[in-house]
């Protein structure tokens, strides 16, 4: 007798520790660039997100470093599905890399919410009912760039972008909306740090404006260099080559420049505000829209959390389909393939004091949504 | 396409060649003479850039920070040779792998750790600044002059250290007979530590000149390091004349296919395919030259012959 009161105690512990671990703790995973080139995207994505979360005792984070490499990547998804047991991935800067992370990782029952890559193969066909993107689909800051070039009315305009999957979706974007002409279009290398060539072609090709899209180091390179090189032809280009992480190195050549962005520093919402200085405060540094992108991400998974159990996988989905938390970019929800609405603004680099920055100077697009919509079966 | 666009293509070529030629001289040197496989190489370009942006944020001169990246790259190559490398030059191969791949990853943490994650600022000076009618028609930045300029200079300065002074005989006997010029009573262990701070040296210099116009940023020296062993490769380990040919030969086989290859392709497909397709076979065309080049020559172009 005492044996089996002794055996259905121990279930009933088993079963009651297991509850307690599981309780509505909740793990994530968060792989993102953290050394090597590009490593200021991921940091501050990583930034970002720690600061939303860093008050909620119920969500635990594993962070890895994916060096920029989808192998990698690849290597540490399955580590953190299989052994890390985590029940939320997020973090990817890279669209080369999402797409070798993310289909992997949804079709295993977790759930990935992207702060940063949103390449079009997973808005369109490959869209999946536990993919979220928060940030935005790789095209929307291209086509607010093509429909600004439209506004200021250039006709004739040299294109550029690396050759990656997001690179292609910036070009695509772009010609979506321009109505004019192209002098060139030019995919460069990814990681490509010298344009001189790329420099003598929009020379030579009479062009009366320049679209790019070189995130990170490679716009730097490119920004100079073609500053240096006299040429007097407008640049216009989405947010990426003119975020406050890179603006410092850039410098003067930066100014005046208009960029294309689903966030920025001045967005006058309480929200905003509050993140704006509570990252100064802990980082010591402007956030830059990675941050803000990270940060809202966080701000998301605590909003449903506090609504559904992750166990419980259809309420949690619906929990985050409703995007019910107060986001840096003031207005917020989910299109039917997971992709935020949102609208898309017009920037100008300017000098405040001595620090370059962001301000607001349009709306470029209103509740803009995105050109895969129809395509997603979900 | 114009004969303007292609001159233009034509010293961009150049200077991206006198630049791989700054790298590729002293990981030749240093592999020729003292045997030593150094990955390393990348990072002392890295520091080279990282010292210069350093110093031009405190003093605000391009040409004290100039000054800065190959003295500080210099001192940190001497350093880490009278440390670390010394115990090597007896070791495989591997084992300098190794050693030199675990100096990449502490050297990045360590300038992480010091400057952060983010690209630094560093800018042309004034002097440098904007465009020069080199010939009629044709202007080229004033900067890239400068950069063929300085490789220049610095291949006038190898090629006497290398053929007309003391110091150069002892470094082509090195690379003959190591064991005999130490019995001969040469301080063997004096010349490895000098030559690896001449190309310490060289490899910052060549960061702070091209972090100047590109982004300092952690990871900048590991793209080059890979272009440069090619490098040495094909113009025969251990030869300074078959680096600078080959440097000259991958600048310009690089810059000129990147730019004709895609336009070529336009006159038979659609211009996307034909970029997409072009930018993959540009990228790809550094390779298919050096595998040409070893097919025929397989000690690279001034390679010692194999006995």
């Amino acid at each position: 007798m005492l044996k089996i009161i002794n055996l259905i105690l121990s279930i009933v512990l088993l079963f009651a520790s297991s509850a307690f671990a599981d309780g509505h703790k909740l793990k994530v995973g968060m792989i993102t660039t953290l050394s090597g080139g590009g490593s200021g995207l991921g940091i501050d994505v990583r930034d970002g997100f720690m600061l939303a979360v860093r008050g909620s005792k119920n969500i635990e984070v594993v962070i890895e470093d994916d060096q920029r490499k989808p192998d990698i990547a690849v290597q540490l998804a399955d580590k953190m599905i299989q052994s890390e047991k985590v029940d939320v991935l997020t973090g990817i800067i890279w669209s080369n890399l999402a797409m070798a992370v993310v289909p992997a990782a949804v079709n295993q029952g977790k759930f990935y919410l992207s702060p940063n890559a949103g390449p079009s193969a997973l808005a369109g066909k490959g869209c999946h009912e536990n993919y979220f993107n928060v940030a935005w689909q790789n095209d929307n800051l291209h086509e607010a760039a093509g429909g600004h070039a439209n506004s200021t009315g250039f006709k004739n305009t040299f294109i550029l972008a690396p050759n990656y999957p997001a690179g292609k979706d910036a070009l695509t974007g772009f010609k979506r909306y321009f109505k004019g002409n192209l002098a060139g279009e030019i995919y460069t290398k990814l990681g490509q740090t010298d344009y001189a060539v790329e420099i003598a072609q929009i020379r030579a090709s009479n062009a009366d404006s320049v679209f790019f899209f070189l995130p990170g180091g490679m716009g730097i390179g490119f920004m100079k260099q073609y500053a240096q090189s006299g040429i007097e032809i407008p640049v216009v280009g989405p947010a990426f080559s003119f975020d406050q992480g890179i603006l410092k190195a850039v410098g003067d050549a930066a100014l005046g420049v208009k960029n294309t962005s689903q966030w920025s520093k001045d967005l006058d919402n309480k929200a905003n505000k509050k993140f704006v200085s509570d990252f100064q405060n802990e980082y010591g540094r402007l956030p830059s829209l990675y941050a803000s992108q990270g940060y809202d991400t966080g701000m998301l998974l605590i909003s449903a959390m506090a609504k559904a159990n992750v166990n419980d996988m259809e309420a949690f989905r619906d929990a985050l389909r409703s995007a019910d938390f107060d986001s840096t970019r003031g207005q917020f929800r989910f299109s039917s393939n997971h992709h935020p609405i949102q609208d898309i603004y017009v920037r100008e680099v300017i000098k405040e004091g001595d620090t370059l920055t962001n301000k607001i100077v349009s709306v470029g697009l209103q509740d803009h949504s995105n050109a895969y919509v129809d395509q997603c079966s979900m | 396409m114009t004969a303007e666009l292609l001159i233009e293509q034509f010293l961009n070529g150049l200077q991206f060649g006198f630049m791989l030629f700054l790298m590729s001289a002293g990981l030749t040197l240093i592999f020729g003479v003292m045997g030593l496989i150094n990955l390393a190489h990348g990072s002392l370009y890295m520091i080279g850039a990282f010292s210069a942006a350093a110093t031009f944020a405190f003093f605000n001169s391009f040409w004290l920070s100039l000054l800065a990246s190959f003295s500080c790259a210099a001192i940190v190559g001497i350093v880490v040779e009278k440390t670390i490398i010394r115990k090597l030059y007896n070791r495989d191969h591997l084992d300098q792998v190794l050693v030199t791949f675990a100096l990449i990853l502490f050297f990045s943490e360590l300038v992480r750790w010091i400057f952060g994650a983010f690209p630094l600022y560093l800018d042309v000076p004034e002097l440098l600044n904007g465009s020069i009618e080199v010939f009629s028609g044709i202007y080229y930045s004033k900067y890239r002059l400068f950069i063929i300029f300085v490789g220049l200079i610095i291949a006038v300065f190898l090629f006497f250290l290398i053929g007309k002074t003391n110091l150069g005989i002892q470094i082509r006997a090195g690379q003959h007979d190591r064991e005999m010029i130490s019995a001969l009573g040469v301080d063997i262990s004096k010349l490895y530590t000098l030559l690896f701070g001449i190309g310490a040296a060289l490899a910052g210099l060549a960061g702070a000149l091209i972090g100047t116009i590109q982004s300092v940023e952690v990871g900048m020296g590991e793209p080059i390091l890979i272009l440069a062993f090619v490098i040495i490769v094909i113009g025969g380990i251990g030869s300074i004349k078959g680096a600078f040919i080959a440097s000259l030969l991958v600048g310009l086989v690089d810059t000129i296919g990147r730019f004709l290859i895609p336009s070529v392709l336009q006159t038979v497909t659609n211009p996307s395919d034909a970029m997409s397709v072009g930018s993959a076979i540009g990228s790809m065309l550094i390779y298919i030259l050096m595998a040409i080049i070893l097919i025929l020559k397989p000690t690279g172009l001034y390679g010692k012959q194999l006995s």
